[in-house]
This record gives C-alpha cells, sequence and structure tokens, in this order.
C-alpha cells in the first residue's frame, strides 16, 4: 500500500460517497445544544421517514450575508435556514427568502385550527416560519452575590449592593432598554423615550455608571464561560445557554428572569432554489413545525415553541428526566416581567443608536 | 575561598539581587491578591530577612531549608489548602538555593574567572531573557493540554483539577471527537476525515505545479520571469479575505459549469473546488522552497546526462528531481499544512459537507467554547510532533545509510 493507491482509494470513495447522495439537504443552524435539539426532535424522525439525508451548517450567524453573496453568484448551496425574526424580514424584504402561505403549506394544529392562528401573531413576516421562543435574561453566580440575591434586573445597575463585573452583550438592542427602564422610566413609556436624542443619551449616561465593570459579550457561549469561571457575578445570555449552565453543568448559577426580552427564532426557504429543491424543503418544513415536533424540541432545550396547541405538550428533559414547563421563558411564572423584541422600532432606529453606542464604547 | 569569607558588611550588598527578586514575587503575588505595596515591601523585607539569617547567622544549607519548608509549608497550609502547600515547599527550595547561590558566589563556579561582574549579570541575565521566550512560544500550547482532560464543559481549571483529584479529569471531550459519547453527532470525525481528503489532493497537486513552475522560472531564457513569479506567488502577500472572496465568485461561476454542464455531483463539485482552491494558495510555498535549492543545484549535471543519452524527462526524474528532493519535501509539508490549517478560504469556497476540521474549531469556539476543541488540538499537537520526529528520524536514517554523519 503505498501513498498513491492510497490517494487514488480516497478519491474513488469521496466521489462515490458524492454521487449516491443526491437525496442530500443542507439546513443551516446556530450549532452547539441547539443544532443538536433539532437533530434529535426533527432531523432524525424526517430522514427516518424519508430517507434525505440532512447536512447540518452551523452558519445561521452570518445567514444574511451568506444568503447575499450566494444569491450574486447564483449558487444557493442552502435548502432551509434558521434565523432569527429579525434577520427573516430582512432577507424577505430583499427578495432573497421564499415567502409562505402559512395556511396552506403547513400542518394545522391537532384539533384542527389553521396554522396561522396557531401561530398567531408570531407569524411577523411573510416568509418566516416560527420556531421557537428564547429569551435573552440574566444569570447570577448565587454563591458572589451576597446574602440577598437579586430579583430585579436593576441589580445589574446596582455597584452597591452587588459589586463585581458583569457580561453584556456588545451591543445597544437590550441593554438600552434595560438601562432606562432602572433610570425610572416606566415600562410602556421606554422606547418613547429611546426615540429621543435625549433619551439615547440618558440610556447611555445609565450604563455609562457600571461601565468600568462590564465585560461585553458577543458569542451566546461567553456569559456560560465567564460565569462558570466566576470572572463576572451576573450576566446576560439567552435562557437556553443558562439551562444548561444550572441544569446539566451544576454550576452555581441561577436565573433572574426579570425584565427578559422574548425573540422568536424560525425557518425561512431561501429564494430561487430549483423546484425539486424547494419542494423537498417545503416538506421539511411542514413536516417539523408541526404541533408535535415543536413540543419534542422543548425535551432538548428550553426554548418555548411557538404554537399555541404545543405548549399543554411539553414533557421532560430527554436525559435530565426533569420538568422542562418551569424552565420556558415563556412560563408565568417566569413571564411577569418581559419585553418582546420590538422589530419595529430596531428597524428604523438601529443603525443610529449602533453608532452612537459604539462610539459610546469607544470613548 | 577568601572571597566566600563574608562579612556582615558585604552580605548587605550581597543580598541586594534576593531582595529585588523578592520585592518582584510579592508585587507579582501583591497584584494577584490587589496589594501590591504591601506584596512588594513584604516580599523585600522576608527574603532579606530570611537572607541574613540562613547565610549570615545559621551559614548552613540542610538546616536552612529545613527550617525554611516548615516556614513556608506552614504559611501556604494555613492561608489556603494542601496544594498551595507543595507549591510553597517548591518556592522554598528554590529560594534558599537561590540565598546560598548568590551568597556564596557559586555563579562564578563554570564561568571564566577573568569575566567581569557585568559580564557575568549578562551570561546570566541572557540566558533568562532566552527561556523567557521559550516560557513565552510553549505555554499557550501546554496550557491546553491538561484543560482537554476537564471533565467539565467549559475552558476553566476547576478546584477538583488544581486538587488533583480524579473526579476533575475526564476523557469525555476525546469521546466526543471520536463521535463515542451518546450526544455527539460525529461532527468532528467527518470534519477530520474531510481534512484528510483535501488537504493531501491539494498537497500533491501544489507539489506538482509549483516544482514545474519552479523549474522552469529558473531558467534564464524564460521571457518576464520576474513578473510570472510575482503573479504567482500573490496568493502568499495578498490577505487572504480577499482572495477568498475573489475565489468565491470565480469558484461559483465554475461549480455551476461543472454541475451543470458537465453533470458532476454537488457534493464532488464542492470536494474540487475546495481542493484546488488550497492548492492555489499552497503553490508558493513549493515555488521558494524549490527555487531555492534550485540555486545550488549545478546545471552542467543535466547537459552530462543528455550527453550520456537520457532524454529531458529520464533527466528529470534520475538526476535533477533525486537533488532537489529535500526543497520539495519541505514544500509539500508547507502546503499541507496551509491546506490543513486553513479556515478563511474554505468557508467561502465550501459548503456543509466539506467542512474542515479548522472550520469547525473556528464555530465551536464562536458558538459553545467546547473543551471538545482543546482534545482536538492535543490530538493534532501529538500527531504533527510524531510526524515531524519521524520525517527527521528517516532523514537521519538516510544520511546514515548514505555514510554520511547526521548533521
Amino acid at each position: 500500500m503505498n501513498l498513491s493507491k492510497f490517494l487514488v482509494t480516497t478519491t474513488a470513495l469521496t466521489l462515490s460517497a458524492g454521487i449516491a447522495s443526491s437525496q442530500d439537504m443542507t439546513i443551516v443552524s446556530w450549532g452547539g445544544a441547539y443544532s443538536k435539539s433539532q437533530l434529535k426532535a426533527y432531523h432524525e424522525p424526517y430522514s427516518e421517514k424519508t430517507g434525505v439525508n440532512i447536512i447540518n451548517d452551523d452558519s445561521s450567524a452570518e445567514a444574511v450575508a451568506k444568503l447575499r453573496a450566494m444569491n450574486e453568484a447564483n449558487n444557493v448551496t442552502w435548502d432551509v435556514v434558521d434565523v432569527v425574526a429579525a434577520d427573516a424580514m430582512r432577507l424577505c424584504d430583499e427578495g432573497l427568502a421564499l415567502e409562505i402561505d402559512h395556511d396552506t403549506q403547513l400542518a394545522p394544529a391537532p384539533d384542527g385550527t389553521s396554522a396561522s392562528e396557531d401561530f398567531g401573531e408570531l407569524i411577523v413576516s411573510d416568509c418566516f416560519i416560527p420556531q421557537i421562543v428564547y429569551s435573552t435574561t440574566f444569570g447570577y453566580r448565587t454563591d458572589l452575590v451576597g446574602d440577598t440575591a437579586p430579583t430585579s434586573v436593576c441589580a445589574v445597575f446596582d455597584l452597591e449592593n452587588y459589586p463585581g463585573k458583569r457580561s453584556l452583550e456588545k451591543r445597544p438592542i437590550n441593554n438600552m432598554e434595560w438601562a432606562l427602564l432602572c433610570d425610572g422610566v416606566a415600562k410602556d413609556e421606554v422606547y418613547n423615550v429611546l426615540e429621543t436624542s435625549e433619551g439615547q443619551d440618558r440610556a447611555l449616561a445609565k450604563l455609562d455608571t457600571i461601565k468600568d465593570s462590564v465585560v461585553w459579550w458577543s458569542a451566546g457561549a461567553d456569559t456560560p464561560q465567564l460565569l462558570a469561571d466566576g470572572e463576572v457575578i451576573m450576566g446576560s445570555t439567552y435562557n437556553g445557554r443558562l439551562f444548561s449552565v444550572i441544569e446539566e453543568q451544576k454550576q452555581p448559577v441561577a436565573m433572574l428572569w426579570d425584565a427578559q426580552v422574548f425573540d422568536l427564532d424560525g425557518w425561512i426557504i431561501p429564494a430561487g432554489l430549483s423546484a425539486e429543491r424547494q419542494k423537498r424543503a417545503l416538506d421539511y418544513i411542514y413536516f417539523a413545525t408541526d404541533t408535535q415536533r415543536l413540543a419534542d424540541q422543548a425535551k432538548y432545550i428550553s426554548y418555548g415553541p411557538a404554537r399555541a396547541s404545543s405548549a399543554p405538550l411539553v414533557g421532560k428533559h430527554a436525559d435530565l428526566g426533569i420538568d422542562m414547563a418551569p424552565h420556558m421563558p415563556t412560563d408565568p411564572n417566569n413571564a411577569k416581567n418581559t419585553f418582546l423584541y420590538n422589530y419595529e422600532f430596531w428597524a428604523d432606529y438601529r443603525d443610529d443608536i449602533d453608532a452612537k453606542f459604539q462610539a459610546w464604547l469607544a470613548q | 575561598m577568601m572571597l566566600v569569607n563574608s562579612t556582615p558588611e558585604s552580605l548587605l550588598t550581597k543580598s541586594v539581587p534576593i531582595v529585588v527578586a523578592g520585592a518582584i514575587f510579592g508585587t507579582v503575588y501583591g497584584q494577584v491578591n490587589g496589594l501590591v505595596i504591601l506584596g512588594f515591601s513584604a516580599g523585600a523585607f522576608v527574603s532579606l530577612l530570611l537572607t541574613l539569617f540562613y547565610a549570615g547567622v545559621l551559614k548552613q544549607k540542610f538546616l536552612s531549608h529545613v527550617i525554611n519548608i516548615a516556614l513556608f509549608g506552614t504559611f501556604g497550609l494555613l492561608s489556603s489548602s494542601l496544594h498551595s502547600a507543595i507549591f510553597y515547599v517548591i518556592l522554598s527550595i528554590a529560594f534558599v538555593w537561590f540565598i546560598f547561590w548568590v551568597t556564596e558566589a557559586k555563579y562564578r563556579a563554570n564561568l571564566l574567572p577573568y569575566l567581569s561582574s557585568s559580564q557575568v549579570a549578562w551570561h546570566y541575565l541572557f540566558r533568562l531573557i532566552c527561556g523567557a521566550i521559550f516560557l513565552f512560544l510553549i505555554t499557550p500550547i501546554l496550557v491546553v493540554l491538561p484543560l482537554s482532560f476537564n471533565a467539565q464543559d467549559f475552558f476553566t481549571f476547576t478546584p477538583e483539577m488544581l486538587r488533583f483529584e480524579p473526579e476533575g479529569y475526564s476523557l469525555k471531550h476525546y469521546r466526543d471527537f471520536l463521535g463515542l459519547r451518546v450526544d455527539s453527532n460525529g461532527e468532528w470525525l467527518r470534519a477530520f476525515q474531510n481534512s484528510l481528503i483535501i488537504a493531501p489532493l491539494a498537497t500533491l497537486i501544489s507539489v506538482t505545479f509549483g516544482t514545474l513552475a519552479a523549474i522552469g522560472l529558473s531558467q534564464s531564457h524564460v521571457p518576464m520571469r520576474r513578473a510570472i513569479m510575482a503573479i504567482l506567488i500573490s496568493p502568499m502577500i495578498v490577505p487572504l479575505i480577499i482572495s477568498a472572496t475573489g475565489m468565491f465568485f470565480f469558484y461559483s461561476d465554475m461549480g455551476n459549469f461543472l454541475e451543470e454542464t458537465v453533470g458532476i455531483n454537488k457534493n464532488a463539485v464542492g470536494y474540487i473546488k475546495v481542493v484546488l482552491a488550497h492548492a492555489v494558495l499552497g503553490i508558493p510555498f513549493v515555488i521558494i522552497t524549490v527555487t531555492a535549492t534550485l540555486v545550488g543545484f549545478d546545471r552542467s549535471l543535466t547537459r552530462a546526462s543528455a550527453n550520456l543519452g537520457a532524454n529531458s524527462i529520464t533527466t528529470f526524474f534520475r538526476v535533477q528531481m533525486p537533488l532537489i528532493l529535500p526543497g520539495v519535501i519541505s514544500g509539500g509539508l508547507f502546503a499541507f499544512i496551509t491546506s490543513f490549517d486553513e479556515v478563511v478560504v474554505v468557508m467561502f469556497i465550501g459548503s456543509a459537507g466539506q467542512k474542515t476540521l479548522p472550520w469547525q474549531m473556528f464555530l465551536g469556539l464562536r458558538e459553545q467554547i467546547s473543551p471538545t476543541i482543546l482534545a482536538v488540538a492535543t490530538i493534532l499537537v501529538v500527531l504533527s510532533i510524531a510526524l515531524l520526529s519521524t520525517v527527521e528520524l528517516l532523514r537521519r536514517r538516510s544520511e546514515r545509510l548514505r555514510g554520511m554523519s547526521p548533521s
């Protein structure tokens, strides 16, 4: 067996493997525990049922840019893409995502309720098929915050009672809202204040009081790592990440659900697929977003299913055996004080506030 | 021995380096605990006191060691835990050794007797700088190794790990890499497999074309040699992200052509695109190393070979190739590493089916911070050490067989 023989064999294997799997479908998602939950709840049963081989691409973070480039190069290699609602709206506006008729192309609820009614107001765009509700919220180290555990989001801005580092996402969204809320602005006034230049300055001034104690994060995995290290005493991240830190990794961390910000995540199908690929993608979507499948996903990750009819079916965690309902951001006990990501506001003001925020960061 | 005979005054002078070292250590230690000034003064004071006591009063090495170990060890035990006591015992041995090394002027023992004191100082400072550079280079790699056996899913030295308790360590991240864990999905092995398919093929192409280009460019009659050379080397000079953007559009068109007109399967086209792009990145390395070896190549050998009736192909394989082989091989190694390490171009050109190991590591870092990356890094470090050692051993063996002494 020499090198050239080895190379010939591997090449032949590669090519034949390539030819054998014409039933491939590339599904783009976020990676990590989230992709794993989709693998278990959607991909595996779907492959079993249809024989389609699903390839996972963890590129959702740069989905908009990549889809634009693919479209320009006339070479779209993705079949179904998992994106946050804001990205779905952007892609839909640019004509990069396929418009869906939610009632005819998605499964109705078991009791016959139409899909558009079942998803309700979570259908924020014609191209968007909602999948989960997640929230951005805070976790804190139970052993590092002193005797009185924080119960309000304003503990983040309270250096006197909770001295130490805290981690916040390196972008204005959510942080500005929390800052105004803790500066005494009433919750339903927050966006009215944030519209004005003075309001933006006011939010930044509030953030300025804790600037020296903030560690800025950009990836969802940063805050869990910082909390596990004890480098920060509290930090914001996605609630599913905190669930994993608390229940799976058994770290001394607890949730601070106050003023959590709900956001949506779901599927889009890229525009410009061949008729055959589009048909397969729609078939997958029909299967993966029915009531039972959405409830199944909650067995693997603590994100709330987007269908109203799925909520009663949420059961126990597949490995840990604990009840998942109390860990859902939508659970009544956790959802006493919540924001819903304000798509319209941020679509209009994001560029301006982003520039201000970045300038403030660099000071 | 007259020199060593110490009066109290000279002992004070001699203790200066020890006090400086103590002060530096105290400052660093204080910095960690937020007490810089206290650390500085306590470090300086304690080292002065102990130096005067051990070297001036006690004057006995063994007894000093015993006393100091007891002293430091108790301090470590009281201040925190057992593992810090071990650290303090090691520190104590080093400290007492340093005291006697300085005060008894042992540092001159192995040096030429006529060196001035500044020359002696430079002798040790030089070694200290070399050691620091070495440490600077190797530490980031060494830190990774123990962390890859972490029982937790974080990049953190847990208290259990620091106490050397077996519960703190596990092989779970290695099992994840090998796809043996319940919750692992085989992504890592698939990525590894992709790297092992793409890198050798890209290397083969780069070595072939790079060597041919180098031989052609070394002929004096080729017109515009410099311009051609500059173009061929440009992938190495142009920022990777720029080449990658250009390649993305170029290879998209090529891929569409291969898929639609030639009718090759989508997945195979993906591999062809990535292999070709990586070959382009590897070619400059081969050209440069082979050109360098060709400088020492005696042209009259090819004329002699032709004189004996060999055609140019025979001459190339029988005469020229064996002589420039070292350059070809090292160029090939560079090309292989370029492809094996490459993350930017493959992210642009490849689709998920061609996900290579560096791409998977990048994703793992961004989305999860999973220690599986550290397990993979450890495996790669061990593999590359094995690979380089094998190449070196084979080289020595062939030199021995040819009757040369290994250099």
